[in-house]
C-alpha cells in the first residue's frame, strides 16, 4: 500500500466516523427515551444500551390517566385550529402582500417581521388580561388565539415569498377572465398553492405542538392543557423521584407523529426553513 | 365586434411618461399590429386597452362606449398572453369556460361555445387535457380559445408567438391570419417582429418612444416611410442610409450630393430645406444597382452572403461603420475585394432630414 | 394614412394620477385581505405589549389587574428610606441579563460552529444521504419540553446514562450533577439547546452551500487547492452572509429562551434567564407591575437586537417593497 492510497483510505474511514457521530448524536437521545420507556421500572435504574424485553407497562400507565389522553385531544385541537386559521388569514393577507402594490405595504412587512421577533415573555401580562377579558383563560381557544403571534407572522411571511413567484400573467389573465381579487385566490391561486401551504401549516403544526410558555400560563387545571405543559408537570413523590419511564413513555408518544411527518416531508420542511430565513 | 379608438390617451408611471399622447382609430374587424422596439410602450398600450393598467389621461371608446374606468370584464375584450397564462390546474375546457362561469351564463350556454371555439381551433380532441400534456402549439391554441369563448368584441395578442421555435411561429401566424378573415374579428395585436407585423397586418402602428411614428397598410410603411425611424424598422435586409447633403432644391426637386454616390436628382419636395443642409439618403437593398467602378464613388465589397434564391453583397462604407448591402436574385458573380459604384434607384430613394422626417414626394404633394 | 407624427414635442407635463376602477378595486380588496390579519396581530401582539409596558408603570398584581394604581417608575428605580430599590438594583435581575447573554452568545457560536460541519457533511455526495439529512432533522422537529426531559434523564446524576458513559470511561470518578451543579447546570443547558437548533442552522448552511457556482470548485481541484484552504477562501466567504442570517435570528430566539431551562434546571438562580425571571416575577409572585418591567427592558433589548438584525441583514432582506 502506498502512502498515496493510505491517505485516501483514512479519508474514506475519517469521513464515515463523522458521519457516525453525526448520526449517533442526532439520534441516540430519542433512542434512548425509547429503549427506557419499554423498560419495566424495575429496570429502570441500570443503565444499558438496548432493549432485553418488552414491557409496556409505562404506556398504560400514561394512558390510563384521563388528563394525559385528554392532553393529547387539546393539542391535536390547539395545533390544528391554529393551523387553520394561520393559514386562512395568511393566504388572503398574503394575496395582498404579495402581489397588490399598494401604500404602506412596507410597513406592513415591518410589522410583521416585528412581531415575529416579539419575545413571549413580553407579551405575556397583557395578552394574559385580554384572555381573562374574553373569558378564555383556562380555555384551548385562549392558547389558539395566543399561538397566532408566532404562526401568523411566519405564514404570512413564507406564503409571501411563495405567492410572489406565482407569474404575473396568470392574474392577469383572471382578470380578463372578470375574477375578482378572492376569485383569483380561491379558483386560481389556491390550488397552485397547496405545496406552500402543506409546508407553512406542518411548519406552524409543528410550533403550536411544541410551544409551552402561553400554555404552561393561560391553563390552570389539567384537563385543559397541552402534552408539552402535561408531560412537564408529571411528577412523582419528590423532585427526585421523578416517574422517568411514564415521561419518556409520554415524551415519545408525543414525539413519534412529529418524527414521522419529518421524515415524510423533510423536503418540503427543508424548503419552507430556508423561505422563511433566507427570503424572511 | 367593435371599433376603437383612442384620443391624446397617456400614460405616466412615476417619473416616467410610457405613452404621450396617443391618437388612433381603429376599424371594426381591422387587424391593427403594434410594432416597436422594446420599451417603446406597445406592450403598455395594449394594457391599456385590456383595462389591466389606469390610463393616465386621455379618452379610450371601444364601440361608442367611454371605457376609462371600465375593468376589463366589461370592456368586452379578450386577451392572449405572451406565455400563454394558462390555468395549470384546470383541463383545456376548464380553462375556456372560466370566463363563461364567472359571467353566470348558464351551463349549456357554456358547453355551446366552448365546443364552438374548440371546433374552430380544433381542440376538440384536447378538452380533457391539462395545459401541462399539450405542445407549444396547442397551448397557444387553449390560450386563443380562452380569449375567443366570451366573444370578445375585441381580441387583444401580447406578442402570443414568441416562446415558438421558428417553424411552429410560421405555422401559428397562418392559424391567426386564417381565424382573422374567417371570424372577421377586430384584432390588436402587439409584436417586436416586422415580419409578423407586415405579414398579418391590416394596419401597422410603429410606435417609437411612446410616441406613434407612422400608422399604415404595411406597404404604405414599406415604400413611403414617414421616418427614419420607421424606414430602418420595417423591411430586412434594413434600409441603408448615407449622410448627404443638399446641393439645390427646386419645385421641380431636389439635387444632393452623397459621399461616394456622387450627385442625385431626386424628385423630393425640398420644403423648408435649401443648399448645404445635411440629409439622409435612404435606399433599400433590392433598389441599388452595381456597375463595375473604381475610385471616389465605388465601395468595396467585403462579405458575399448565398442565400439560394438570392445574394447579399456587403460594402465598406465610406462613413460610420454600418455596412451597405445590396441584394439580387442569384447568382451573382461579385467577388469580396472588388470594387463597384451602388446606383440607388431614384424613384425609390428616401430622404431625410436631420430630424429624421421624410421629405415628400412632388408627386403625392400634388396628388394630396 | 389615418395619422403622421410630428416629432418634437413639447415637453412632458405633469400629470395628476388618476387609477382605474380596477386599481382601486384591487387596492380596497388588498387591505379587505390584510384587516382580519392585522386585527389579530394588534389584539394579541400590539394591545398586550403596550398593557405589558402600561402594567410596568404600576403596582399591580394578578388577581387585582383591573385596578392597579400608577407607581410611575419606581418598578425600575426607586429611592426610599436612604437605599435605592427597584429591578435595575435586584442583583438576580442582572445575573438573569448575564446568564441569558452568556447561554445566547456561547450557543450561538457553537451551533454556527457544528452546523457548518453538519452542513459540509450533508453536502459531500454519499449513498444514503438523505437518510441522515432526515436523521439530523430529528432534533429539531422534538417539542423543547420534551428534549428537555429526555436530556434531563440522560444527564440524571445517579441513573444518567452520560454519567454512566464518563465513568466507564474513567474520564470522572464521581457522577456529576449536571442539572443541579452551579458549574455545570449552565453547560448542560448549552448542550441540550444546541443539540436541538444544529438542525436548523446547518439546513440553512447547506441551502445556501448548494447554491454556490460548482466551477468555482472544479477550477480550486484543477488548480490542485486543499479542500480545507477551499473552504476557508471560497466556501465560508460565499455562505457567511446566509449563515449572518441564521445566527441573528437564533440569537433573538436564545434572549428570549424560557422552555428548556425551566425544564431543565426550574427557576434556580444559576440558570435564570430574563424570560425565566420575568415569569417568575409576573405569575408565581404575581407581581405583574414589576414582572411586567423586566418584560419591558427583555423588549428592548430584543427591540435592539431586531434593528441590529435589520441593519446586518438588509442586503438579504426584500421587504416586499421593490
Amino acid at each position: 500500500m502506498t502512502s498515496r492510497q493510505f491517505r485516501r483510505l483514512a479519508t474514506r474511514v475519517g469521513f464515515w466516523v463523522l458521519v457516525a457521530v453525526v448520526l449517533i448524536y442526532a439520534i441516540f437521545p430519542f433512542y434512548y427515551a425509547v429503549i427506557t420507556s419499554l423498560k419495566p421500572s424495575s429496570e429502570l435504574f441500570t443503565v444499558s444500551y438496548w432493549l432485553d424485553s418488552l414491557d409496556v407497562s409505562n404506556y398504560v400507565t400514561i394512558f390510563s390517566q384521563g388528563s394525559f389522553v385528554r392532553a393529547i385531544f387539546n393539542s391535536i385541537l390547539v395545533s390544528i385550529s391554529v393551523v387553520a386559521i394561520a393559514l386562512l388569514l395568511g393566504v388572503t393577507a398574503s394575496y395582498a402582500l404579495g402581489r397588490v402594490r399598494f401604500r404602506g405595504r412596507t410597513t406592513v412587512m415591518l410589522v410583521i417581521l416585528g412581531v415575529s421577533m416579539f419575545p413571549q415573555v413580553a407579551v405575556l401580562s397583557g395578552l394574559f388580561e385580554v384572555i381573562r377579558g374574553l373569558g378564555l383563560y383556562n380555555n384551548p381557544a385562549g392558547l389558539i388565539l395566543s399561538y397566532t403571534i408566532f404562526t401568523l407572522p411566519f405564514t404570512v411571511w413564507v406564503l409571501t415569498t411563495f405567492m410572489k413567484q406565482l407569474p404575473m400573467e396568470l392574474e392577469e389573465a383572471a382578470i380578463m377572465d372578470g375574477a375578482t381579487p378572492w376569485v383569483t385566490i380561491t379558483k386560481v391561486f389556491l390550488p397552485l398553492m397547496w405545496p406552500a401551504m402543506a409546508t407553512t401549516g406542518l411548519l406552524a403544526f409543528i410550533a403550536a405542538w411544541n410551544e409551552f410558555l402561553f400554555a404552561l400560563t393561560f391553563t390552570l387545571t389539567d384537563s385543559q392543557r397541552t402534552v408539552p405543559v402535561a408531560i412537564a408537570l408529571i411528577s412523582g413523590g419528590s423532585q427526585h423521584e421523578l416517574p422517568w419511564g411514564p415521561i419518556m413513555a409520554a415524551s415519545v408518544t408525543v414525539t413519534v407523529p412529529l418524527v414521522i411527518l419529518v421524515m415524510i416531508f423533510q423536503r418540503r420542511i427543508v424548503s419552507g426553513l430556508t423561505a422563511g430565513a433566507v427570503k424572511g | 365586434m367593435a371599433s376603437v379608438k383612442l384620443d391624446k390617451l397617456n400614460k405616466v408611471f412615476g417619473h416616467d411618461h410610457i405613452i404621450k399622447d396617443v391618437d388612433l382609430g381603429i376599424g371594426d374587424g381591422e387587424f391593427v399590429v403594434f410594432v416597436g422596439p422594446s420599451g417603446c410602450g406597445k406592450s403598455t398600450l395594449l394594457r391599456l386597452i385590456a383595462g389591466l393598467e389606469s390610463i393616465t389621461d386621455g379618452e379610450l371608446r371601444i364601440g361608442e362606449q367611454v371605457v376609462n374606468d371600465l375593468p376589463p370584464r366589461e370592456r368586452g375584450v379578450g386577451m392572449v398572453f405572451q406565455s400563454y397564462a394558462l390555468y395549470p390546474h384546470m383541463t383545456v375546457y376548464e380553462n375556456m369556460a372560466f370566463g363563461l362561469k364567472l359571467a353566470k351564463t348558464a351551463n349549456e350556454t357554456i358547453e355551446e361555445r366552448v365546443m364552438a371555439t374548440a371546433r374552430i381551433l380544433q381542440l376538440e380532441e384536447l378538452l380533457h387535457r391539462k395545459p401541462k400534456e399539450l405542445s407549444g402549439g396547442q397551448r397557444q391554441r387553449v390560450a386563443m380559445g380562452r380569449a375567443m369563448a366570451r366573444e370578445p368584441r375585441i381580441l387583444l395578442f401580447d406578442e402570443p408567438l414568441s416562446n415558438l421555435d421558428a417553424s411552429l411561429r410560421v405555422q401559428m401566424r397562418n392559424e391567426i391570419a386564417r381565424l382573422h378573415q374567417r371570424l372577421g374579428a377586430t384584432v390588436i395585436y402587439v409584436t417586436h417582429d416586422q415580419v409578423e407585423a407586415m405579414t398579418l397586418a391590416d394596419k401597422i402602428v410603429v410606435l417609437n418612444a411612446g410616441q406613434v411614428e407612422q400608422v399604415g397598410t404595411p406597404q404604405e410603411l414599406y415604400q413611403r416611410p414617414l421616418t427614419k425611424f420607421v424606414a430602418g424598422f420595417i423591411g430586412s435586409p434594413t434600409m441603408n442610409f448615407l449622410p448627404a447633403e443638399m446641393v439645390a432644391g427646386t419645385t421641380e426637386g431636389c439635387r444632393v450630393h452623397a459621399n461616394g454616390i456622387g450627385e442625385l436628382d431626386l424628385p423630393q419636395d425640398p420644403g423648408r430645406h435649401g443648399a448645404g443642409d445635411a440629409l439622409t439618403l435612404g435606399v433599400r437593398p433590392e433598389h441599388l444597382g452595381l456597375a463595375p467602378a473604381s475610385g471616389d464613388n465605388s465601395f468595396e465589397i467585403v462579405n458575399v452572403e448565398y442565400l439560394g434564391n438570392e445574394v447579399y453583397i456587403y460594402f465598406e462604407p465610406k462613413d460610420g461603420d454600418t455596412l451597405l448591402i445590396h441584394r439580387s436574385e442569384a447568382p451573382s458573380c461579385w467577388e469580396i475585394g472588388q470594387h463597384a459604384a451602388l446606383l440607388p434607384s431614384v424613384a425609390n430613394v428616401h430622404l431625410f432630414d436631420s430630424d429624421g422626417c421624410a421629405l415628400a414626394l412632388i408627386s403625392t404633394r400634388d396628388a394630396a | 394614412m389615418t395619422t403622421t407624427t410630428t416629432l418634437p414635442r413639447a415637453p412632458e407635463r405633469a400629470r395628476p394620477y388618476r387609477g382605474t376602477k380596477v386599481r382601486r378595486q384591487r387596492v380596497r380588496a388588498a387591505w379587505t385581505f390584510l384587516a382580519p390579519m392585522l386585527i389579530t396581530l394588534a389584539l394579541v401582539a400590539g394591545w398586550p405589549l403596550l398593557r405589558t409596558f402600561y402594567f410596568s408603570l404600576t403596582d399591580g398584581t394578578l388577581s387585582t389587574l383591573g385596578d392597579a394604581s400608577f407607581i410611575g417608575l419606581e418598578n425600575y428605580l426607586v429611592y426610599d428610606n436612604g437605599a435605592w430599590y427597584g429591578l435595575l438594583t435586584d442583583p438576580l435581575w442582572w445575573r438573569s441579563v448575564w446568564n441569558t447573554v452568556f447561554f445566547a452568545v456561547v450557543s450561538v457560536s457553537l451551533e454556527a460552529v457544528f452546523g457548518v460541519i453538519v452542513a459540509l457533511i450533508l453536502n459531500a455526495e454519499f449513498r444514503g444521504r438523505m437518510l441522515v439529512r432526515a436523521a439530523v432533522l430529528i432534533p429539531w422537529a422534538i417539542p423543547t419540553i420534551v428534549s428537555a426531559k429526555m436530556w434531563a434523564w440522560m444527564l440524571n446524576d445517579q441513573f444518567g446514562i452520560i454519567n454512566h458513559l464518563l465513568m466507564a470511561l474513567g474520564l470522572i470518578d464521581s457522577p456529576i450533577a449536571w442539572t443541579a451543579s452551579a458549574t455545570y447546570s449552565m453547560w448542560a443547558v448549552i448542550m441540550v439547546d444546541v443539540w436541538k437548533t444544529i438542525p436548523f442552522v446547518a439546513l440553512l448552511a447547506l441551502a445556501a452551500m448548494q447554491m454556490l457556482p460548482r466551477d468555482c470548485y472544479e477550477a480550486a481541484e484543477v488548480d490542485g487547492i486543499h479542500p480545507i484552504k477551499v473552504f476557508f477562501k471560497v466556501t465560508l466567504p460565499l455562505i457567511t452572509p446566509a449563515l449572518m442570517v441564521a445566527v441573528i435570528f437564533r440569537m433573538l430566539d436564545a434572549l428570549r429562551v424560557f422552555d428548556v431551562i425551566y425544564v431543565l434546571t426550574s427557576n434556580a438562580s444559576n440558570t435564570m434567564t430574563m424570560s425565566i425571571y420575568a415569569r417568575q416575577q409576573l405569575v408565581e409572585f404575581q407581581d405583574v407591575g414589576y414582572g411586567s418591567a423586566a418584560s419591558t427592558l427583555l423588549f428592548l433589548i430584543i427591540a435592539l437586537a431586531t434593528v441590529a438584525y435589520l441593519y446586518v441583514g438588509r442586503k438579504q432582506l426584500q421587504l416586499g417593497g421593490d
